[in-house]
């Protein structure tokens, strides 16, 4: 069990945390209609205040799949959000309706403070550049199929700046014993906050500006999108993005049993030859989202109890 | 507080903020909350010679005697500074600020995307860390300047 209430940050977890997540995925992938009734009636709100496929439609599956059923706040734009709402009324009214809420939200810090205002659980889906912890545990089932999660080497490539499924899985991966390899161009390193984390965590850190060099040592690579809008301009977004892609030909150097992730949506940082590969995992741990996100709600919402 | 030099002079009843770093006490009374319109007398001497902070201010608050949870925030700013809660002109507790575990309200989040910068009832938060403080929220970390986010009332 969790030892809080809510899912806010990965610096929360224990491993012992993570690996009763992980285990019970694990029983639930084995046999999901084992699950079908385990939360009949228990309803889940689904509060996106930004776009989300995977995060929001396996939530949504995963909560059906254990007999419950969901309510969908709807785009902002259709939202009472829209005549100016503040989140702490929104979360307050939506706890009403719902035994737990998953929250997407542009702000960071957002989902911590909805937790303070409901007796509800609280999922972080997204905290604009600040976390995704749920995305991390659906991330280390997939490192601990492929690969197992000690004594290992992981490249995490990309915008490590804003990306939060980066900031989530570095927190999470200071529990392991686990090499860290960062690798961005330098105006996408780590943030000062995530950086602190790590060194208190005492963890195994290197950064990098090129893939080229520590290609050839990981076991796992986890690639992220560097988007258009941290450029200030189109031809030198096109510069960086370009020397952060990896195809079939780059992962020749690589060990033959590298795992390489994503957590999706990709543009041009993993070019389709890739797809191919036995290298090739973000689809499976896109799709190792429903059974992870299974176990959290049953662990959030008191399966133990059932 | 004998001091020939002390240009102002000892109060009957109140709380003397001794040993503040030079500069720095307007950004005391900023913290306490106090701006003059409690009617409270209030004297302030900056940039007086000190043989152990070279240069210090020093903060006095008439008819009001400071509690150690209200004082303890200063030591962000402050960390020298000694308290004294003056009764009939004597000193009659003295006691140095002590670091807070958290900050609350004092401080305003640097990070423009933080949910405490949003239109929400939500006051700021910060936890003291190594050298610096962090928002309770979206986790950004201040370690210079503490004094420039500062957002008293």
């Amino acid at each position: 069990m969790m030892r809080q209430d809510h899912l806010i940050t990965a610096t929360q977890l224990s491993r012992a945390d993570i690996e009763t997540v992980l285990d019970q995925a694990a029983e639930i992938a084995a046999d999901p209609q084992a699950w079908a009734e385990s939360h009949f009636g228990s309803v889940l709100a689904l509060c996106f205040f930004e776009p989300s496929t995977r995060t929001k439609m396996s939530f949504d599956t995963a909560m059906k799949r254990l007999g419950g059923t969901t309510t969908d706040m709807g785009t902002v734009e259709s939202s009472s959000v829209k005549k100016g709402e503040s989140l702490a009324d929104t979360v307050r009214v939506i706890e009403g309706y719902a035994d737990a809420i998953v929250l997407r939200h542009p702000s960071e810090g957002s989902a911590q403070m909805a937790s303070e205002f409901v007796d509800v659980p609280v999922i972080n889906a997204g905290d604009g550049a600040g976390q995704h912890p749920s995305q991390t545990l659906l991330d280390l089932y997939t490192i601990r199929e492929n690969a197992g999660l000690d004594d290992l080497s992981i490249g995490i490539m990309g915008d490590l700046k804003y990306g939060r499924t980066v900031h989530s899985l570095a927190d999470a991966l200071t529990n392991f014993d686990i090499r860290q390899h960062f690798i961005s161009p330098e105006s996408l390193r780590l943030p000062r906050n995530v950086r602190y984390d790590l060194h208190e965590a005492g963890a195994q850190v290197r950064e990098h500006t090129e893939l080229d060099g520590v290609l050839p040592e990981l076991d796992v690579l986890y690639v992220t999108r560097i988007q258009r809008e941290r450029f200030p301009d189109e031809s030198e977004y096109r510069k960086i993005a370009g020397e952060y892609q990896i195809d079939a030909d780059l992962l020749s150097e690589a060990k033959e049993n590298l795992t390489v992730m994503h957590p999706l949506p990709r543009v041009d940082e993993i070019a389709p030859d890739v797809d191919k590969t036995t290298h090739a995992k973000y689809f499976e741990q896109a799709h190792n989202g429903l059974p992870v996100r299974m176990a959290l709600l049953d662990s959030l919402l008191g399966g133990d109890d059932k | 507080m004998s001091d020939r030099k002390l240009r102002v002079s000892k109060i009957r009843n109140g709380t003397v903020i001794d040993h503040v770093s030079g500069g720095q006490a307007l950004n005391v009374l900023s913290i306490l909350g106090i701006d003059g319109s409690e009617e409270l007398g209030v004297s302030i001497v900056m940039n007086v010679p000190s043989a152990q902070l070279g240069k210090k201010d020093v903060v006095k608050v008439e008819d009001r005697e400071l509690s150690q949870s209200e004082v303890d925030v200063l030591s962000l700013i402050a960390p020298e500074a000694t308290i004294n809660i003056i009764r009939d002109y004597d000193v009659t507790r003295k006691t140095r600020v002590e670091q807070p575990e958290t900050v609350t309200g004092i401080l305003s989040c640097p990070n423009p995307g933080c949910i405490t910068n949003g239109n929400e009832p939500v006051e700021t938060s910060f936890s003291i860390v190594a050298d610096g403080v962090r928002c309770s929220y979206c986790g950004t970390i201040i370690r210079d300047s503490l004094a420039d986010h500062i957002d008293a009332e």
